[in-house]
């Protein structure tokens, strides 16, 4: 999770806004590199941080053996005591 | 067929669909009103999330912001989209495996305090209203322009459909009506960007053509980008795809801006709330990540159109004669929301970066709605885009209502004031309030608080510097105290709130020099969130620790997901 973060906190703020200027001098196609990852980049990237992070999530609850209880149904959730 | 003649066939069926899908969604129990009795499929909770989010400002007003700010449009881009990574890693799951029904729900039991409680949900109702307030003014706006009724009859229809779905249906009604919504926005978005991306550079794909090349014109062959900063350099503005230079935000605001935004969308309480209609804290992760692909969808076509607008806008408009202005010129002219004055009198448009000499005003918010108009597509795109936009308008605003409602009902009437109602006592309750919430944002949206913008800013500033941090530290460390939560809100919605006041309302003349650190008002969310940590943190570090049960309830939340193994 930390690197996800990290991933997540290096994209946007310095690859998107810091580091932009710099960035600019290379090109993609016909977009500046820098104002790539600020209006197009950055969103590709949260996706697959968020999809890596549901899989990765989901390996560890299938080693922990909890993929297959539905969580509404175990006795550690407090969803169904208010009701 | 015309315009108007096609914008209403395409409303009038998008409008008998979102009804049906409430009539066979309609509920019995508190549960299905809240929280659509937890059995919502991810997929469909990641559209329903996606419709609830995108509100009238993403779809009818963003492209436009973007298309006059170039670069510095970044903010509402990563602001808006960036916040996702912070639900699905940090706050969705562990809030739905806690379970409950609303944010103030869980803020005062982890925090053991009826006052944190209170706290909490007069945040949550200050924040919806204001938003709400903003979506009803954009129906008025969408029905005044394409079916010419006045904005107030526009208001009401508008009152009466959500009334309609969101008091019948509770949360299942507008789960299921916000997918069919999220349906129709996005492909009421993306037909006309594809259209225009094809017509300028070729490519089907805006997200391609954005980078793509002029085909025709005095600028073919070139980067449609180069174009645009090529155009802005001839007229005197700063050019499109620059950075820090003259005329635009400074490097620290558009950071703290984007932060504020960020954390904004993730403490905001009709986002978090969508989280508890599935069936488990697995299904919540994934949500998150379907919400974040639908609203990547928009969200990376935006600034393409922002793009394509610009440069058909100018090369359409400027330099031309007023006499051949074209239709949609003379349309939105009429709606004031264009503007001409022929300051040298030569009958010619002159757009440019000079005050003295720009002849042509052009109100943001148009930009997405005139966009199809100003590239020559057929009228029943352009109708599609209002029906989109409606669509969009309504289901944040149905969203926003259900907070309000549950809010009242649940927090307010039942927990703090009487606790053994009843639950059909307690439906009603919801059913009431909710209607009064209708009723109340038909009525700001008819007559708006003259600073709706603004107080946007204020709505996300606030949820950024009260909610985000106090769920956080609620969920990752045990050791946050009630007084510490308590200080913290008070302390980040009191200053973020003198703030805005401060620097919108009593003195809003004031230069970048006199505001803190450079940041502006829409920014200082981020400042009111620091503060919220540190006092929160500090304050619990001087008064006795959680309850042994609030504890293990925090580990409870925790433990299932297995983030010990990697946090």
């Amino acid at each position: 999770m930390v690197v996800l973060l990290s991933i997540w906190f290096v994209v946007s703020y310095l690859l998107g806004i810091v580091f932009v200027e710099p960035l600019n001098q290379f090109h993609l196609g016909g977009f500046p590199l820098g104002f790539w990852f600020a209006q197009q980049g950055a969103i590709y990237v949260f996706i697959i941080l968020t999809f890596v992070y549901g899989f990765a999530m989901d390996r560890i609850d299938r080693r922990h053996g909890v993929d297959n209880t539905p969580s509404s149904a175990s006795p550690k959730d407090f969803s169904e005591t208010s009701e | 067929m015309t315009i108007q003649g096609w914008t209403y066939l395409l409303v009038g069926i998008t409008f008998t669909v979102y009804i049906c899908i409430a009539i066979w969604s309609r509920v019995g129990t508190t549960s299905g009103f809240y929280v659509a009795g937890r059995g919502v499929p991810p997929l469909a909770n990641g559209m329903a999330t996606a419709a609830d989010w995108m509100s009238a400002a993403s779809f009818i007003s963003m492209a436009g912001l973007i298309s006059f700010m170039g670069y510095t449009g970044t903010i509402y881009l990563m602001g808006w989209t960036g916040g996702y990574v912070l639900l699905a890693l940090l706050l969705a799951p562990y809030l739905r495996k806690y379970g409950r029904y609303t944010i103030p729900e869980f803020v005062g039991d982890r925090y053991y305090s009826q006052t944190a409680r209170v706290i909490a949900v007069f945040c949550a109702i200050f924040v919806s209203f204001t938003y709400v307030a903003g979506q009803m003014r954009g129906v008025g706006v969408v029905f005044s322009r394409f079916l010419e009724v006045d904005v107030t009859i526009g208001v009401i229809i508008g009152v009466a459909i959500v009334f309609f779905y969101a008091v019948i249906g509770g949360m299942r009604g507008i789960t299921y009506t916000q997918v069919a919504q999220f349906c129709v926005l996005i492909v009421a978005y993306l037909i006309p960007a594809v259209a225009i991306s094809w017509k300028m550079t070729g490519w089907a794909i805006p997200q391609i053509g954005f980078g793509g090349t002029m085909l025709e014109g005095q600028y073919a062959g070139m980067a449609l980008l180069e174009t645009l900063d090529a155009i802005h350099r001839d007229l005197g503005l700063p050019e499109y795809t620059g950075a820090w230079v003259n005329g635009k935000k400074s490097m620290i605001d558009v950071l703290s801006i984007t932060m504020a935004l960020m954390v904004g969308t993730a403490g905001l309480p009709h986002v978090l709330i969508r989280f508890y209609t599935v069936p488990n804290a697995r299904a919540a992760r994934w949500s998150a990540m379907w919400a974040l692909i639908f609203i990547g969808l928009l969200y990376t076509t935006a600034p393409a159109v922002s793009a394509f607008a610009r440069v058909n806008m100018i090369e359409t408009l400027n330099e031309q004669p007023y006499m051949n202005a074209p239709e949609w010129f003379k349309s939105w002219e009429r709606t004031g929301l264009i503007v001409f004055k022929d300051r040298n009198g030569d009958g010619l448009i002159q757009y440019s970066g000079n005050v003295d000499t720009n002849e042509l005003n052009v109100d943001r918010d148009i930009m997405v709605l005139a966009n199809p108009e100003i590239a020559r597509l057929p009228a029943w795109v352009v109708a599609l885009v209002a029906a989109g936009g409606l669509a969009a308008a309504l289901s944040t605003a149905a969203g926003l209502l259900l907070v309000i409602s549950a809010s009242v009902s649940h927090d307010l009437l039942k927990s703090v004031m009487w606790e053994s109602m009843p639950q059909h006592v307690e439906l009603r309750m919801a059913r009431i309030a909710a209607a009064f919430a209708v009723v109340v944002a038909g009525v700001l949206g008819i007559y708006p608080p003259g600073f709706v913008a603004q107080v946007v800013a204020f709505a996300f500033g606030l949820a950024a510097a009260s909610f985000f941090p106090i769920l956080l530290l609620g969920i990752f460390d045990k050791r946050t105290t009630k007084e510490g939560a308590i200080a913290g809100m008070l302390l980040g919605i009191g200053f973020t709130a003198s703030y805005i006041i401060w620097f919108r309302f009593i003195d809003p003349t004031a230069t970048a020099d006199q505001w803190l650190f450079r940041i502006s008002p829409e920014g200082i969310g981020t400042i009111g969130m620091v503060l919220n940590f540190i006092v929160a943190i500090t304050v619990s570090r001087f008064t006795p620790p959680p309850p042994l049960d609030v504890q293990n309830m925090i580990e409870d939340i925790r433990s299932p997901c297995g983030t010990r193994d990697i946090s």
